[in-house]
């Protein structure tokens, strides 16, 4: 995986509240059995025509959004499926970092397996960093992983909060399976106390 | 004596293997249930690092989400990359040595059908599978919720998952529910009420006089959409309605095992004093038949009331609402009762049992489907078709013209042909309305498996309370 570090970019704004899977990946495209090319399908039905045309009034078809490399969305953003697709195409079409109130739970933690950092703030930074976003691509904003801060085009800081295990891993771009390997002593332990004190599992 | 615990502290602690001093914990897995679409990517991951199942005896894999439900289907897919994805998980299922219930096997079926049915799924387990709706198991009183694709290779490769303790939430129903209402309507009521991310971060724990007085069937329906409401799982207690379900199942626990099992089992539930960040309380009187008439799960409303306007919302909700009105095609004041579907569809995790199939079956006997609705019928499992056809209720949906078919995820999602066209407007009893859920531009309104059934008989969204005072009279 990918070290995350920092980004600095165009942010994209996308107020919307409850944005689901399905409308960031269709089902149409889970399909596949790679992890890759999903960039060009992410958000599909919103962004694409019956016939495949670019909708215009999309904020990822408006040229000043086009290279956006950070969304800032409404409420609640990935509810839904489980779906991994989500993530998958949300980096494969280059975004880094997300900025919301608050995200669905498998949404979120998928995120950071792909190398992609979603930022919860409250309410008013949302709002603030919205309207920054809303002047389009001569605002740049700027996420800052390792000091947890966020920098406005206007130069404002803002901070957030992250869990450090979380912050560990994508700053350094671990894998958690050889982690948790690392570890394999003490779940053959586990499954072997498993196995007296609960047998039929 | 150690502080009070929920049932969710109890099948956590059991479940620890080890814990850092910065909160990060992991978690063994008793339980990993596999589909074909959340998977490849992870199989083939293994594939890359050189890495085995290490547990391939508790991984079961079953193709749901893109199976013909056609009753010609074993002359294979159509569609070339449905096909290429359930050929994927034959072979991986071979190669890695999981149990495997393939498209032919009477046995195959919705995969959170498929594992309590045989057993799989027992109380105090962890159980997980890359599928959102894995939450239905937590009927049983097991710690069960979805997972990304990257997860399912962790829990593969190592059978464990890294993750942080979620909050409790308490979410209790007491007294009894009114005639005509069942646990779908519950659960959405639930979701009404909390809106999609009232439980976020939270596990939910279903309680009170109304959720005891389910069955294992409704309890798995309203566990099923736990999610829906923003939580990363949904549990009930188990009780003897559980033991009773789970007693004689192909993979329940025998003789001696199943004792020892039992006095376990009987200590699973939450201690008097325990500790609850959030508690949420329904009357079961206050509950009607309910359905959705926006684009969120959350857009729920009784069936007796009006389509609901922007006006009565606030925040980022009324832009959202604006968008559903749209989309659904309606307008605000109309009598929910007036809107006309096209499609009836009856199935899914949510509503695929046998319990389900009955309700519909009691109120489309001896009726017809109204003239120009398609209606279907997918059973959650090959088990639950031969019970219903055992039961005689596959010659109730056919006379009254519904199709019977094969099981599989179907419709819920449509990633197989049975789809809504554009502007088709369905009554279902899945679980997701969401935009082009169902088909590209087709409109859902979720309910429960009676109301569905009322709907196919009128044409438009019905109380279904209305046929059973005809049948009282
Ligand atoms: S029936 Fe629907 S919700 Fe359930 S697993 Fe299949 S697609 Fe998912």
């Amino acid at each position: 995986m990918d070290k995350f570090e920092k980004v600095t970019g165009v942010a994209a704004p996308m107020p919307l509240v409850n944005i689901d899977t399905d409308m960031i990946i269709p089902k149409n495209f889970l399909k596949t059995i790679k992890r890759t090319g999903l960039g060009v399908h992410a958000f599909a039905e919103m962004r694409y025509d019956d016939a495949g045309n670019e909708n215009p009034d999309f904020v990822l078809n408006k040229d000043k959004y086009r290279a956006a490399q950070i969304l800032v969305v409404g409420d609640n953003f990935g509810c839904g499926s489980s779906r991994e697709h989500a993530p998958w195409a949300l980096a494969d079409y280059g975004i880094k970092a997300i900025v919301s109130t608050s995200y669905a739970d498998i949404f979120y933690n998928n995120c950071f397996k792909n190398g992609m950092l979603p930022i919860v703030l409250p309410r008013e930074q949302v709002d603030m960093l919205m309207s920054d976003a809303e002047k389009g691509s001569n605002a740049r904003m700027t996420v800052d992983l390792e000091a947890q801060e966020i920098t406005t085009s206007d130069g404002e800081v803002i901070t957030f909060q992250i869990d450090p295990f979380k912050k560990h891993c994508l700053l350094e771009g671990l894998d958690d399976i050889g982690l948790t390997l690392n570890k394999e002593a003490s779940i053959d332990a586990f499954e072997t106390q498993a196995s007296q004190s609960r047998p039929w599992v | 004596m150690s502080a009070p615990k929920t049932l969710y502290d109890k099948i956590w602690d059991a479940h620890l293997v080890s814990e850092d001093d910065d909160g990060t914990c992991l978690l063994y897995i008793d339980r990993h249930l596999v589909h074909e679409v959340t998977s490849p990517q992870a199989f083939e991951g293994l594939r890359l690092a050189g890495r085995a199942v290490r547990a391939p005896e508790k991984t079961i894999a079953v193709p749901d989400h893109n199976v013909p439900t056609t009753l010609d289907r074993a002359k294979g897919i159509e569609n070339e990359e449905s096909r290429i994805q359930v050929d994927a998980l034959d072979k991986n299922a071979r190669d890695f040595g999981v149990n495997y219930y393939p498209v032919s096997d009477v046995r195959q079926g919705i995969v959170h059908i498929v594992g309590p049915e045989n057993g799989w799924t027992l109380p105090g387990m962890t159980v997980v599978c890359g599928d959102s709706h894995t939450a239905t198991h937590g009927a049983f009183g097991a710690l069960a919720h979805g997972i990304g694709t990257s997860e399912v290779e962790h829990v593969l490769a190592t059978q464990t998952l890294i993750q942080s303790k979620s909050k409790n939430m308490k979410v209790e129903i007491t007294g009894k529910l009114r005639p005509g209402v069942t646990a779908k309507d519950i659960t959405l009521a639930v979701i009404g009420e909390t809106g999609t991310a009232g439980g976020n971060g939270h596990v939910i724990e279903y309680c009170g006089e109304a959720i005891r007085a389910l069955s294992m069937e409704g309890r798995m329906t309203v566990c099923n959409m736990a999610i829906e409401g923003g939580a990363r799982a949904g549990l009930i207690a188990p009780d003897e309605t559980t033991f009773e379900y789970v007693k004689g199942r192909a993979h329940a626990p025998k003789g001696a095992q199943w004792d020892a099992a039992m006095s376990w089992w009987k200590t699973l539930f939450t201690d008097e004093g325990a500790h609850f960040d959030k508690v949420v309380t329904l009357r079961g009187e206050d509950i009607a038949p309910v359905v959705t008439w926006g684009t969120s799960p959350e857009d729920v409303l009784p069936i007796s009331e009006n389509v609901p306007s922007t006006e009565d919302f606030t925040g980022g909700k009324v832009e959202a609402v604006r968008r559903s009105l749209e989309y659904m095609d309606l307008t605000p004041g109309m009598k929910l009762e007036d809107i006309k579907i096209d499609v009836v569809f009856i199935g899914s995790c949510t509503n695929g049992r046998i319990e389900d199939l009955r309700a519909a079956a009691a109120v489309l006997k001896d009726r017809k489907i109204a003239d120009g609705v398609r209606a279907m019928v997918v059973p959650g499992s090959g088990l639950v078709r031969a019970q219903a056809e055992e039961e005689g209720l596959d010659k109730i949906f056919l006379d009254a013209g519904l199709e019977w078919r094969m099981a599989g995820c179907s419709m819920c999602l449509a990633m197989n042909p049975d789809q809504l066209a554009p502007g088709e407007r369905c009554a279902s009893t899945s679980n997701r309305n969401f935009e082009g859920r169902q088909g590209r531009g087709g409109r859902t309104h979720l309910m429960s498996p009676a109301m569905a059934a009322a709907a196919a008989v009128t044409g438009h969204l019905t109380d279904v309370r209305k046929f059973m005072e005809l049948e009282d009279a």
